[in-house]
């Protein structure tokens, strides 16, 4: 759970960090992610309550926010780069069936 | 850590020291408010339920009426009756008398609302002398209960007030306390997240079991809650999916075990996190908190809201700082990402809970200082007929 001016990092399983504020693409931000710091360059433009990766996802693995998975990588997506529904889908699909949870 | 409280005759420990004015039906409520007008030192709980209901809604009432009654925060209690009502007037005043305090009861059919005001009057001002005379000890913070709630929520509310309050839940929990929340409306898309948390089988299936019976009742009146989540405003705002949605809501839950699921109106026993079946909207939610028997309500808020209650603090924490600035009269605390204080989302948590404990022991939350929260609501299911 550390936070920078900038972006937040929710909890220490987390691969990806969400903007504080409108990030311009290219610039890089350090953030403490497991007591080790790692900077990030953005590849994108991230507007404030977006997200970007803070490490390489593959293609169908878990994008982890608040220590949950969030949904899973539909491509492989790289560190820095800008998370959305462009790359990411829910595991329960978008308006998934009542009790789908089974 | 400990706070200042008053020992209840059940062991159970108040921190505010109350005498409730509790209508049994909404038809009662004219005299309640009378009565409660004129008796300081009275909560009152009125409410529109208890007639005119099917069986269902008038065992919530009932059962969620005995434990107001039951409340550590209420010294003594006066049940105003009308005498007709559905509810079971009887349960109601044995729950609260088997929990030791005094009950007395006023039945506006016995010889009208005139005569049942008078006796009311003589009534709660015996009770409240008695309460007063009550006085405040020192309890370790495993004597303290909190819910939680999130309402009037924004990008804020996911990123920094929510996860503040679920640190909150985690030091309450880690201290030997009490913890609930609910909202089973929120829960939806992240359930099987919850049910992960549940500390066996029975409970996991349990909270599976609300979410399920919740979008069923939905689907019976025409409603669908969980198509096209999250919205298209929602995107726009980040978030990807729904279960990104539903974490930001019931992140401020905290992280620990889930011991249990209770029924709306059920009071929580144990220590622990506990989650209680109820729908989100405000005045029916906090009288859930109530039933189940927490102290201080944690209120988390983006846009902000004024909500209070009758007879429990509800502290209110935003992550918004403009919103922090327009509502001083409703919000009590900011807690800030970004702002360069450097603080993080666990100094967010020792804060509030610092914060917690002083009004556990007596400091006045902007909602009980304004009164607001003088209309709670009281969940119902069916139709009135």
């Amino acid at each position: 759970m550390e936070s920078t001016e900038k972006a937040v990092v929710l909890h220490s399983k987390d691969n990806v960090a969400t903007a504080l504020a409108d990030l311009e693409a290219g610039i890089s931000l350090t953030l403490e992610v497991e007591g080790k710091a790692v900077t990030v360059p953005l590849k994108a433009r991230i507007p404030f309550g977006h997200k970007f990766s803070l490490s390489d996802i593959k293609k169908g693995a878990p994008v982890m926010k608040y220590g949950e998975a969030i949904g899973v990588a539909t491509v492989d997506i790289n560190q820095g780069d800008y998370v959305h529904v462009h790359n990411v889908a829910s595991a329960r699909g978008r308006g998934a069936a009542p009790g789908g949870a089974r | 850590m400990s706070f200042l409280g008053y020992q209840r005759p059940d062991g159970q420990v108040g921190v505010r020291n109350y005498v409730g004015v509790i209508s049994t039906v909404g038809c009662a409520n004219d005299v309640a408010v009378w009565i409660a007008q004129q008796i300081k030192g009275t909560a009152l709980f009125i409410h529109p339920a208890g007639c005119g209901q099917l069986q269902p809604d008038l065992e919530i009432a009932t059962r969620t009426l005995a434990s107001i009654g039951r409340h550590p925060n209420l010294a003594g209690v006066l049940l105003v009756s009308l005498g007709c009502e559905g509810t079971d007037v009887g349960r109601i005043e044995a729950a609260i008398g088997d929990a030791g305090k005094p009950v007395r009861k006023v039945v506006i059919q016995k010889a009208g609302a005139t005569v049942a005001l008078n006796e009311g009057l003589l009534l709660a001002q015996e009770l409240v002398s008695q309460a007063s005379a009550i006085r405040q000890k020192e309890f370790d913070d495993s004597h303290l209960f909190i819910g939680v709630k999130c309402g009037g929520s924004d990008t804020t509310s996911g990123l920094a007030s929510n996860p503040a309050v679920g640190a909150v839940c985690d030091l309450v929990i880690d201290s030997g306390g009490t913890c609930v929340f609910g909202e089973t409306t929120e829960f939806l898309g992240a359930e099987h997240i919850l049910a992960r948390r549940a500390v066996n089988k029975k409970v996991a299936d349990k909270i599976l079991d609300i979410v399920d019976r919740m979008e069923k009742r939905a689907i019976a009146r025409g409603g669908d809650m969980r198509g096209g989540q999250p919205s298209a405003g929602n995107i726009a705002g980040g978030l990807t999916t729904i279960e990104e949605k539903s974490l930001g809501a019931i992140v401020k839950g905290g992280t620990r075990p889930i011991q249990d699921v209770y029924e709306y109106g059920d009071r929580v026993q144990g220590k622990g996190l506990y989650i209680v079946d109820s729908p989100g909207r405000e005045p029916e939610f906090l009288t859930a908190l109530a039933a189940a028997g927490a102290q201080v309500a944690l209120f988390s808020t983006g846009l902000g809201v004024p909500q209070g209650f009758p007879f429990i603090p509800v502290l209110k924490v935003t992550g918004n700082p403009v919103t922090y600035k327009r509502l001083p009269d409703h919000i009590d605390m900011l807690v800030e990402l970004g702002s360069g204080k450097k603080e993080g989302i666990k100094e967010m948590g020792d804060r509030i809970y610092g914060e917690v404990l002083e009004i556990a022991s007596g400091k006045q939350t902007k909602a009980e200082i304004l009164g607001y929260g003088n209309f709670p609501g009281l969940y119902t299911i069916g139709p009135i007929i």
